[in-house]
């Protein structure tokens, strides 16, 4: 594992998590042995296409990954010194929401819409926290306010209908910081949104990021939002952690042949190039234990080795982790 | 003089040189609201509310805005395939809105479209056989006969193993099914090509493949297209030109670089510094402007200029006059009473 040299304390700290759906087709192994940390105030961005894992591993440690088909097969979250996977159904309950708070894609659904925001948003308020109706609309109405939606505590009374998707978003956010969690976990919040109002979206994360000290896990495809977002970063394929490193040091000196291509075929606001360098071939169909690189069969910069063996994360750099059989820079097997 | 007549009168934004494929004048596309049992209309939804463009043979025209600014509504004006409420499609010096039935089949040869839900838009009953031989049948330019080894060569063009055109699209990835989407745009040669958010629905490393695609194809038919997206980035990458849209009104078009790097109507300015840029070096150096609230409805705009109610640098005369459509620069159209004064950046 990569250490950080800062001295915040660590919040979470996950081991070898495997996470499997059994469908009629056969496992699905969306998940293969995911290992990360996190520390007070920091912002890990895990980035990956669709089926990488990227949502499956945060909702493994939130417990809500389905069960049948899906199943946590092995691993360890110690969260401040609890493991998340062995709690009961009560104990995680008492967690999510409360010490870990949850923001999802999709403004539109993830709200119930037969209840007023005001309802769901104090739900969470007097079960975690044990305030009364009067002290938790008075919360939430300046949640609201702290997202920056104006009538907060008329606006208490509307229905999910009644907000459009940036302002759904922020509620949502408010939702999520509503009791005041020391971890943040934002999967996808802003790819439903405009890009005027993803900005919006991410200047208040950032500010409230800020204020109250959260630390933030944020998933996202975007490898944009995550390089302005993110202290460290996480790029998944195939239900694999294949590189990991802190933000400046990922974008300026990509090491696994997958980063590289996804950085090469991400056209630039700020410049003009004249040909994207595509990936060629489809992500893999998780149906199979991967007995070998999982991305071997997109690579540019394959060898023999890479078609037998699984190649592990290891560290190539200080704070700077692949999972690559390949050194890129000549070519040839690393030594 | 209502806002819509004032856009109509406005002029085209003429392209500099080349010879004029396409072009589209005070274009306006209502949706009517109908209310009641007997559907009395109450309202209109302005999708599109004078819009003037050219495009020129060869070129990439880039059309971009937010959800709900009239683009791909824009799109499938163009091609007929929703008559506008007023204005005019010149195609090779052919009105399109004039033309009916058989006329308008027959041009539709020279037009084609591509559309963004990969999943959606191909029928899922037909082979790929079907899906890409269909224009070629119904436009009958060659024999039926002489169709499957037409398809074949298509599929083959597009990158896709030809000995797939048995199989049903349900048994393709998102990026495959986009390229069968290509190959039956491309199937009848056409002139022109409306893609509309072509690769919005496709992985990171997919959008790239379609994109190179789509390039290689225009070298080698000469095609022209209207690229329709809410990428900018990929906008920037794909285009010639580019018209910046905003509630059914183009702000703002000009070449592709003087659009990304002298920007001049606040809101292209504004959407250009929210788009993230992969590069956390220089992320930390932006500035951002962060425009306020939601785009307002397309059912009653602001009067005078639309996009005051969020502008940064709004005065009370934006509310009272719509900024003239003008070339402040060569090439270069915008519509804001203060484009001059170099805007919010």
């Amino acid at each position: 594992m990569l250490r950080d040299l800062g001295t915040s304390p660590r919040v979470l700290d996950v081991t070898d998590l495997v996470t499997q759906f059994r469908t009629p087709e056969g496992i699905v192994h969306a998940v293969n042995g995911v290992s990360l940390h996190l520390d007070q105030g920091e912002t890990l961005g895990i980035v990956g296409e669709s089926g990488c894992g990227k949502s499956v591993t945060v909702l493994s440690l939130l417990r809500l990954i389905p069960s049948p088909p899906g199943e946590i097969v092995r691993g360890q979250a110690d969260f401040l010194g609890v493991d998340l996977l062995q709690m009961s159904q009560d104990e995680i309950r008492r967690v999510r929401g409360a010490q870990i708070g949850m923001v999802f894609q999709d403004p539109m659904t993830s709200f119930n819409p037969v209840l007023t925001m005001g309802k769901q948003l104090t739900e969470p308020l007097e079960i975690h926290l044990g305030m009364t109706k009067s002290q938790a609309n008075e919360r939430a109405a300046e949640l609201l306010e702290m997202v920056g939606i104006p009538n907060a505590a008329d606006r208490l009374k509307d229905y999910p209908h009644q907000f459009s998707g940036g302002m759904r978003q922020r509620v949502m956010i408010a939702m999520g910081l509503s009791c005041t969690p020391q971890i943040l976990i934002a999967d996808e919040p802003t790819t439903a949104l405009d890009v005027t109002i993803q900005a919006q979206i991410i200047e208040l994360v950032k500010r409230l990021r800020d204020e109250i000290g959260m630390a933030i896990i944020w998933i996202t495809h975007d490898l944009g939002i995550i390089a302005g977002l993110a202290d460290r970063v996480m790029v998944m394929y195939g239900g694999y952690i294949i590189e990991h490193a802190p933000v400046k040091e990922l974008y300026a000196n990509p090491l696994h042949p997958y980063t590289i291509g996804l950085l090469g075929s991400l056209p630039r606001l700020d410049q003009q190039r004249e040909r994207l360098t595509s990936i060629e071939g489809m992500p893999p169909i998780l149906m199979e234990e991967p007995k070998y690189c999982p991305f071997a069969v997109r690579c540019s910069f394959v060898q023999d080795r890479c078609r037998r063996e699984n190649p592990l994360l290891m560290s190539v750099a200080p704070q700077h982790e692949i999972a690559c059989w390949v050194d890129v820079r000549t070519g040839r097997l690393r030594a | 003089m209502t806002d819509t007549a004032r856009a109509i009168d406005s002029p085209t934004a003429t392209a500099a040189n080349g010879k004029v494929l396409l072009k589209v004048e005070g274009l306006v596309k209502h949706f009517p609201i109908m209310r009641g049992v007997i559907q009395r209309t109450v309202g209109a939804v302005r999708a599109v509310d004078g819009v003037s463009f050219e495009v020129v043979t060869g070129e990439t025209f880039g059309l971009v805005g937010e959800s709900g600014c009239g683009k791909s509504t824009t799109g499938r004006t163009i091609l007929q395939l929703y008559r506008p409420t007023a204005g005019h499609v010149w195609f090779d010096g052919l009105d399109l809105t004039r033309l009916k039935g058989n006329e308008l089949r027959l041009m539709r040869r020279h037009m084609q479209m591509i559309f963004q839900d990969p999943y959606a838009s191909l029928n899922p009953r037909m082979t790929i056989n079907d899906i890409v031989g269909e224009p070629l049948l119904v436009h009958g330019i060659i024999p039926r006969s002489e169709i499957p080894d037409r398809v074949r060569e298509l599929l083959r063009l597009v990158g896709l193993n030809p000995s797939l055109a048995n199989r049903y699209p349900h048994e393709f990835s998102g990026g495959q099914r986009q390229r069968i989407g290509v190959a039956r745009a491309v199937a009848l040669q056409p002139r022109l090509i409306i893609c509309d958010e072509p690769i919005s629905a496709l992985d990171v490393s997919i959008q790239a493949q379609v994109v190179n695609l789509l390039e290689d194809l225009q070298d080698r038919f000469n095609l022209t297209y209207v690229f329709i997206a809410h990428d900018l980035s990929m906008v920037r990458h794909i285009s010639d030109r580019v018209a910046v849209m905003y509630l059914g009104i183009l702000v703002e078009l000009a070449d592709r670089d003087d659009l990304y790097l002298h920007p001049l109507h606040p809101y292209t300015q504004a959407l250009l510094s929210a788009v993230p840029v992969a590069d956390p070096l220089v992320e930390e150096k932006r500035r951002r402007v962060i425009l306020e609230g939601d785009v307002p409805s397309p059912i009653n705009p602001p009067s005078g200029c639309r996009f005051r109610t969020r502008c940064p640098i709004a005065q009370e005369y934006c509310a009272q006059e719509v900024p003239a459509w003008r070339e402040l620069r060569p090439g270069h159209w915008v519509a804001c009473h203060y484009a001059e004064g170099g805007g919010i950046m």
